[in-house]
């Protein structure tokens, strides 16, 4: 019954061509909110009824049967993807409004259904177990993320980055296929899932499983496979990107976290490669973040140091298996898990804040941002709000999935064995530098976009933005402190999704005692600032209370404007320790000593990624140089060609009496 | 009890400035200011009004908020001697950390807020430091951990003499590591001079040049309090557990003082590191924090050696 429904509103996508170009909008808010509710509802179903696995009968595809199966994991992921997708499309109302003169009613219903396609593919990827029907919403996932990308078409730039980015998802597909035909040459079984569990029960499980690692990790972003993500997210409107990175960056990880469901040996190679990359990644991406200027290519770097934390959880929990260490097997789990949601969550919010920013200036460049604060108030609080969970810091929800992940080092230090303390020691250490280098990040970013005063003319002139944007903010900003102040209450659902990985998730349970600390300590916090700044206005009641400039040495000829922080000053002395890695080039005349009077003079830095030139930009620019030789054997004249065919009938003439061929 | 040691701490906060004053003066040949004057300083600050620069918003005014009370809330993870600390379970030391960090976020963002160029030197200072500094602390807590068996800020310091006879090693690393992290956060001696007078090489003191009245007042006392938190930290490695309350008490008073005194010293005679050479420094405290963690694991007989 539901799932003929489901099919309707998928089918009902279509119609959207044949709608006028006001109300497109809302009939695919329609659309999107019928989607959400069922799909909603088959999750809620699952978590609530405890049932491990519900099949549902799809569709008939050449009188095969293709079921929708539902369990905890794949639950846990329609509900991330329909928060997400449900406050992203809210947010897009008030995002395309300002697109509304310059593109046609056709484009708009193709970006609509593509949005919804995207929306489509993502829960059935998670609900689809056959191999062939898999990797083809997979391919549907990454087409219509494809066409929301280069929704400004217009420019040049835009098309290469989304080519760009369909060529790299089709790299990750081929490593796909390549794992699952590996698996279904040994078994001789379904291509799929199901077959996966017969496979990993005879065979090492390592080398498919890096395969599967390298074809879902590209669509997750780490790192070295991370390199259309920086591009493909500045270059998409806002409500996609927040989506994108939000969510379906991580559908990459549910396919790693599906196919480990399947390996039950050899576990310890597997987290330990994990581990490695993740932290790899984490650091490394925001490493690469704090050197950005761009404000949403700095977020995507971001999402990179993400995947990279819940990469460290899910690695540690791995080993915790392996190494027969339950906290750490359950504590690892849940973290990453939970950080999947949590991310989902702030990652979201700051694309929203920034996309309301590029609205407002028409500029992503954060050099030319600043004293937004007072200009838009609200944006300001909601993307501090962000800032401060991505950072991990307490009363936000960043804070909680981190500590779970910290817990479980801390309490696994003890069983552990002399190679597995060295482990926690370095996945510890680098947790703590990825938290200490957000703060360094999100402290550059918030203070250069909203405080200080404007850098340029159209910073001066924006206004707050209204209606729906605000509300997809709330939404999220609300759940987001929610899980932040009251973590108990996500313990429980939380559970039951570790519990497919682990044996025994009750230890899950015992934390929760820590977590309901972490509740008061945050209620007496806020209790706290509150008094003081009671305390505070009584104070200053009938005390003189002034208005200045700020301290300037005396000096106050000085335009504020000019002489402020800059982003690129603020990063300068983290970059003299990392400039290896983030290849900063600067190009600025030298002052010389018999230039009395200095001329007006520019300064122009930029960096770049050193796995994008070495992994990407240097092959490309070989390759394309050989084929540029190659290309004098392309001479326009039939003459030749004839000749080449000649040529090569001779040489077939000579093998085969060579007997060669 | 544990109310007392909270107040006991509160109190030794209020001295430690006054008496690290009265050191550096001595040794410096001047007259010793009165042990209250810091207090008195501060006072005077409570009765004056406030001049807010034009250029800051309302983050300017939450930040010093929110760094007094989340130094302040740190002080209910801590006890004096062996007791119980108000709030204390798995991992607290975690929120603790976390609880420092958010304000120290505040602080750099309400410093960026005024934006002064000066103030943004010492913010993205601030920011550096901070962050180097993060991972010697986790791995000292973890040493600890592995070495106690306890995942508590205060049981794991409390409990640090009963395990073993190799404690003073690990306790004597720890503390060094403990001492030159409180110096860095506090921007105190080889990081930063708080009693420099150009703007230019300050770090801690040039964000707060525009803070002025109550929240130059609350800036100051949160300085004070993190102090008195490493102080007790720091305490606890020396203090036997075993003996009662009231004396455990005078001993924490004492090791407090102490650790004034020496706090002036170590400001009278030592020069300042260049400003460059600071990441060197303070990567060095983690190096230090690893070796104390790798004699962990020689000492839980993990690492055999021969």
């Amino acid at each position: 019954m539901e799932v003929t429904i489901f099919n309707i509103f998928i089918l009902l996508a279509f119609v959207i061509f044949i709608v006028p170009k006001k109300s497109q909008y809302y009939f695919s808010a329609f659309i999107h909110l019928g989607l959400i509710g069922i799909s909603g509802f088959w999750a809620i179903n699952c978590f609530y009824n405890y049932s491990e696995v519900s099949s549902l009968p799809f569709i008939t595809f050449f009188s095969n049967p293709l079921n929708l199966t539902i369990d905890v994991l794949s639950a846990f992921f329609i509900l991330v993807i329909n928060c997400t997708v449900l406050t992203g499309f809210i947010y897009a109302k008030g995002y395309l409004k300002s697109y509304s003169t310059n593109k046609s009613k056709t484009e708009f219903a193709f970006h609509h259904f593509n949005f919804i396609w995207l929306h489509i593919s993502m829960l059935l990827v998670v609900m689809i177990r056959d191999g062939l029907a898999f990797l083809f919403v997979w391919e549907l996932m990454s087409l219509s993320s494809f066409f929301l990308v280069i929704f400004e078409n217009e420019k040049q730039e835009v098309i290469k980055i989304g080519l760009k980015y369909l060529m790299q998802m089709h790299i990750g597909l081929v490593f796909i296929i390549v794992a699952f035909i590996c698996v279904y040459i040994q078994t001789n079984g379904d291509i799929g899932f199901d077959g996966l569990s017969l496979y990993f029960a005879t065979n090492k499980p390592f080398l498919v499983f890096i395969l599967f690692f390298i074809g879902f990790g590209i669509k997750a972003g780490f790192i070295p496979l991370h390199t259309w993500l920086p591009h493909a997210h500045p270059a998409a409107p806002s409500h996609v990107s927040g989506v994108m990175s939000g969510v379906m960056i991580k559908i990459g990880l549910y396919g790693i976290l599906r196919v480990l469901t399947y390996i039950h040996q050899d576990l310890f190679s597997i987290g330990m490669f994990i581990l490695v990359i993740s932290l790899i990644s984490g650091i490394l991406g925001v490493t690469f973040a704090i050197v950005q200027h761009d404000v949403k290519k700095l977020l995507a770097y971001h999402s990179i140091e993400n995947i990279g934390i819940i990469g460290i959880g899910i690695g540690l929990g791995v080993i915790g298996i392996a190494a027969n260490i339950p906290v750490l097997a359950v504590l690892g789990f849940a973290g990453g898990i939970l950080h999947i949601l949590n991310h989902s969550l702030f990652k979201s919010l700051l694309f929203y804040t920034s996309g309301s920013i590029y609205l407002q200036l028409h500029t992503r460049n954060i050099e030319q941002m600043g004293g937004m604060i007072k200009k838009m108030p609200k944006t300001a609080i909601f993307f501090l709000i962000g800032s401060l969970a991505i950072c991990g810091l307490p009363l936000f929800n960043g804070f909680i999935s981190e500590f779970l992940i910290y817990s479980g080092i801390f309490k696994s230090l003890l069983p552990g064995n002399l190679f597995i303390d060295i482990t926690l020691l370095f996945s510890l250490s680098g947790l703590a530098i990825i938290g200490g280098l957000a703060i360094f990040c999100f402290t550059k970013v918030f203070s250069i976009i909203f405080l200080g005063t404007p850098r340029s003319d159209s910073a001066t002139k924006s206004t707050e933005v209204k209606g729906s944007m605000l509300i997809s903010f709330f939404m999220i900003g609300i759940i987001i402190i929610f899980i932040g102040i009251l973590p108990a209450f996500i313990i429980y659902p939380l559970s039951s999704v570790v519990g497919i990985f682990t044996k025994d998730s009750s230890i899950l349970y015992q934390s929760a005692y820590n977590l309901n600390n972490i509740s008061l300590v945050s209620g007496i916090f806020i209790g706290l600032i509150c008094t003081l700044g009671l305390l505070r206005n009584r104070q200053q009641k009938g005390k003189i209370i002034k208005q200045g400039p700020i301290w300037g040495c005396g000096y106050t000829g000085i335009n504020p404007a000019k002489s402020q922080y800059t982003a690129t000053s603020y990063a300068d002395n983290f970059l003299l320790l990392v400039d290896r890695l983030v290849n900063v080039k600067k190009r600025f005349i030298v002052f010389k000593s018999e230039e009395i009077f200095p001329r007006k003079r520019t300064f122009h830095t930029d960096s770049s990624d050193i796995f994008e030139d070495y992994l990407v930009s240097l092959p490309s620019k070989k390759i394309l140089y050989w084929m540029e030789k190659a290309a004098v054997f392309q001479t326009g004249q039939i003459q030749h060609y004839l000749l080449y065919a000649l040529v090569f009938l001779i040489v077939i003439f000579f093998l085969s009496i060579l007997n060669w061929i | 009890m544990e109310v007392l040691s909270i107040f006991l701490i509160l109190l030794t906060a209020l001295l430690i400035p006054g008496i690290t004053g009265m050191t550096k003066a001595k040794i410096a040949g001047r007259k010793m200011p009165s042990v209250f004057q810091p207090i008195k300083d501060i006072i005077r600050l409570f009765k004056k009004g406030a001049i807010y620069s034009t250029s800051t918003s309302f983050i300017y005014k939450v930040a010093p908020l929110v760094y007094l009370s989340s130094v302040s809330v740190s002080i209910l993870f801590l006890s004096v001697g062996s007791k119980i600390s108000l709030i204390s379970f798995h991992g607290d030391f975690l929120l603790f950390a976390y609880l420092l960090a958010i304000g120290k976020f505040f602080m750099i963002i309400s410093a960026m807020d005024t934006g002064s160029s000066f103030e943004g030197m010492g913010a993205n200072r601030e920011a550096l430091y901070s962050m180097l500094v993060e991972p010697a602390f986790f791995i000292i807590i973890a040493s600890l951990a592995l070495f106690t068996d306890y995942t508590s800020l205060n049981e794991l310091f409390s409990n640090m003499h009963i395990s073993s006879n190799f404690s003073y090693v690990i306790g004597i690393a720890a503390s060094y590591v403990l001492l030159n992290t409180a110096m860095t956060e506090n921007s105190r001696m080889p990081v930063d001079d708080p009693k420099t007078h150009l703007e230019l090489t300050m770090i801690h003191e040039v964000m707060i040049l525009d803070n002025s009245g109550f929240d130059l007042a609350i800036i100051h006392i949160s300085s004070w309090l993190k102090f008195s938190i490493y102080g007790t930290l720091i305490s606890k490695f020396i203090i036997v557990t075993t003996l009662p309350f009231y004396i455990q008490a005078v001993y924490f008073i004492i090791i407090q003082m102490i650790l004034a005194i020496v706090i002036g010293f170590l400001e009278s005679f030592r020069a300042r590191n260049k400003m460059e050479k600071n990441p060197q420094w303070i990567i060095m405290l983690s190096a230090i924090a690893i070796v104390a963690f790798l004699s962990t694991l020689i000492i839980s007989q993990k690492i055999i050696l021969n």
